[in-house]
């Protein structure tokens, strides 16, 4: 049996390289020894990413992208589809989940270092991965046809009027039609479920190259390439199968718990996973009294409605998610960790973590005066945290590198 | 050209040539998928206008219409609202809208035809969300400056009776009047004026 498998292996690595690539994806890639849990998230939003599309072709079974038969599929799916209910909320769910895992993976290489050279292109990959799922967060929240979706895509779409000279036909050029309408829902559908998607999964793998090309940063922030054994091998690398793969599978255990705990016990999350409003269907005549988009935008639409301009509070909001590009070029640091940076790094990202929560929670909130006057204080300091960087980045004192990792 | 010898200068050319020509046939191939993005022709002709019966409209009240997927807003505005339309002109953006948000014949202090009917198209100039109406003076939630008008929850642009935007919200203009015309007293065409047929 065991001669019959080898040969079979071998057959198949003679035409296609499938023992290399495993060896160079997985088997022989080194990683450094110290990952802490902090490096769980990456190989948890390839989770998230593969339930999306599983339960998002389920979906699609059932689902009407049209205006007037969208809503009524999707309370269909809820009490008629066989488990149809449990499908989508591991579906809605997981569009929330995706974005937990993403911002504490960006954090994490926010905290280490991550994107400093080499791995300024590994981060920007990243950064255009975070782009496109917002796109496709933004459209699938579309595809309901709730009220807060419809008055949500309908403010988002607004945006890009605010551009001058070309934007009010480029507002009308995306929803195909004066307002929001069936046009717009079918296309979104469209771009939701399989365009996006499949720029998605070719910048996920494209990630992943460049991370394997340059390997793997650590807590540290030092390159484990730097002493390598007889065999060439970085002595303070392991392999990534068995070793992280086995610790990947305890934090996936550990994540999957608290999915199933949230799916079953608390889909909605008390409206932030999935608002109130969005349980009417949508009415073109009538904005919700209240509206605000999904959690994971509020940090950025709180920006938006500091400003009290439209293209100007437009330019912010864009500029908020754009900047975090230009990060690699900005951290003028000699360390990369935030281990060894000192106090001014850590104050300046104590305020600005403090900065982003704020913004979230007021971007949830109805916009009183004195909301307002806050969300602008926490927009100079983010944006302060960003571009002050290159200076106080340099005049920060850092503790001394160790050779080898801790 | 000599034995094995390339002439680059002929292979550059021949290069650019094709891509020129490749590039040029996948712009004019590029068109239809983008084109196909536009307002289709049946998005255009549901542009039909509307009428709006007014005679059961008291004053005060307002009565929302749709029109091209749109709310339109019609405001019967009661005497005393008229006359507090002068009293905030130096909070507003554009008191005398100057900027084209409305047909000329709206370009007056009412934005209206007929000073008490006033017909807004009920969408945010900031960005696109449908404002409430709130016609009470001094409410609790607006403030005692608030003399009566829209306000958008959204992102709490304020606008007056006449559409027209305060100062120091998101909103930039002032709310579109659409084109409209009286077809009796009591009863209005929304979405055609004499200009168009």
């Amino acid at each position: 049996m065991r001669d019959v498998l080898i040969k079979g292996r071998d057959w198949i690595d003679a035409r296609f390289p499938m023992t290399k690539l495993w060896n160079e994806q997985a088997g022989e890639y080194y990683a450094p020894k110290n990952f802490n849990i902090w490096y769980y998230f990456g190989s948890l939003a390839l989770v998230v990413l593969v339930n999306q599309i599983v339960t998002g072709i389920w979906l699609t079974m059932n689902y009407k992208p049209s205006a007037a038969e969208a809503f009524a599929s999707v309370e269909y799916i809820m009490r008629d589809v066989e488990w149809g209910w449990l499908i989508r909320y591991m579906h809605s769910t997981g569009a929330s989940l995706f974005f937990v895992v993403v911002y504490l993976h960006m954090f994490r290489g926010l905290l280490y270092g991550s994107y400093r050279k080499p791995r300024e292109l590994l981060w920007l990959i990243g950064m255009v991965i975070y782009l496109v799922l917002m796109g496709e967060a933004f459209m699938g929240y579309l595809l309901p046809w709730g009220q807060m979706s419809y008055w949500g895509a309908q403010v988002i779409i607004s945006l890009f009027g605010a551009i001058p000279v070309v934007g009010e036909q480029l507002a009308q050029f995306i929803r195909g039609d004066y307002v929001v309408s069936d046009a717009t829902l079918n296309r979104f559908f469209a771009l939701h479920v399989i365009a996006l998607p499949l720029v998605l999964a070719g910048l996920v793998v494209a990630h992943l190259i460049a991370l394997h090309e340059v390997g793997s940063n650590n807590p540290d922030g030092i390159e484990i390439k730097a002493h390598k054994d007889a065999a060439g091998k970085p002595v303070d690398g392991i392999r990534f199968h068995p070793y992280y793969t086995v610790k990947d599978l305890y934090g996936l255990a550990v994540f999957l718990g608290l999915a199933a705990i949230i799916i079953f016990f608390t889909p909605e999350m008390g409206g932030y996973f999935l608002e109130h409003a969005n349980f009417q269907p949508a009415d073109p005549l009538q904005t919700p009294e209240h509206i605000a988009p999904v959690w994971y935008f509020t940090p950025f639409y709180a920006i938006l409605r500091a400003v009290p301009d439209k293209l100007g509070g437009v330019i912010a909001m864009g500029g908020a998610v754009m900047i975090l590009m230009l990060l690699p070029w900005l951290d003028r640091s000699p360390v990369r960790s935030v281990r060894y940076k000192g106090p001014i790094f850590k104050a300046a990202l104590a305020l600005f973590v403090v900065s982003f929560l704020g913004l979230g929670y007021l971007g949830l909130q109805p916009p009183t005066p004195t909301y307002t006057l806050l969300a602008r204080i926490f927009s100079v300091i983010y944006f302060g945290f960003f571009l002050l960087m290159p200076i106080y980045s340099r005049l920060d004192p850092v503790k001394p590198v160790p050779d080898r990792l801790t | 050209m000599s034995d094995g010898g390339v002439d680059t200068g002929r292979r550059r050319f021949l290069t650019a040539a094709t891509v020129a020509v490749g590039g040029a046939g996948a712009a004019f191939a590029a068109y239809p998928f983008l084109a196909a993005w536009q307002p289709s022709a049946r998005a255009e002709a549901a542009g039909a206008p509307v009428e709006v019966d007014l005679s059961k409209l008291e004053p005060g009240d307002m009565l929302r219409v749709e029109w091209r997927g749109k709310p339109i807003y019609v405001v019967n505005r009661s005497t005393p609202m008229l006359e507090r339309l002068d009293e905030h002109r130096d909070q507003l953006r554009d008191p005398d809208s100057s900027a084209p948000q409305q047909p000329a014949y709206a370009e007056n202090p009412y934005r209206s035809r007929e000073p008490e009917v006033l017909v807004l198209v009920g969408l945010c100039t900031h960005l696109g969300c449908s404002p409430s109406y709130r016609p009470e003076v001094a409410p609790a939630d607006l403030g005692p400056q608030w003399a009566g008008g829209f306000f958008c929850p959204c992102h709490g642009s304020r606008f007056d009776l006449a559409g027209r935007v305060y100062q120091g919200v998101p909103a930039p203009l002032n709310m579109a009047v659409p084109p409209y015309r009286y077809l009796s007293d009591n009863v209005i065409l929304v979405g055609e004026d004499e200009g168009a047929a």
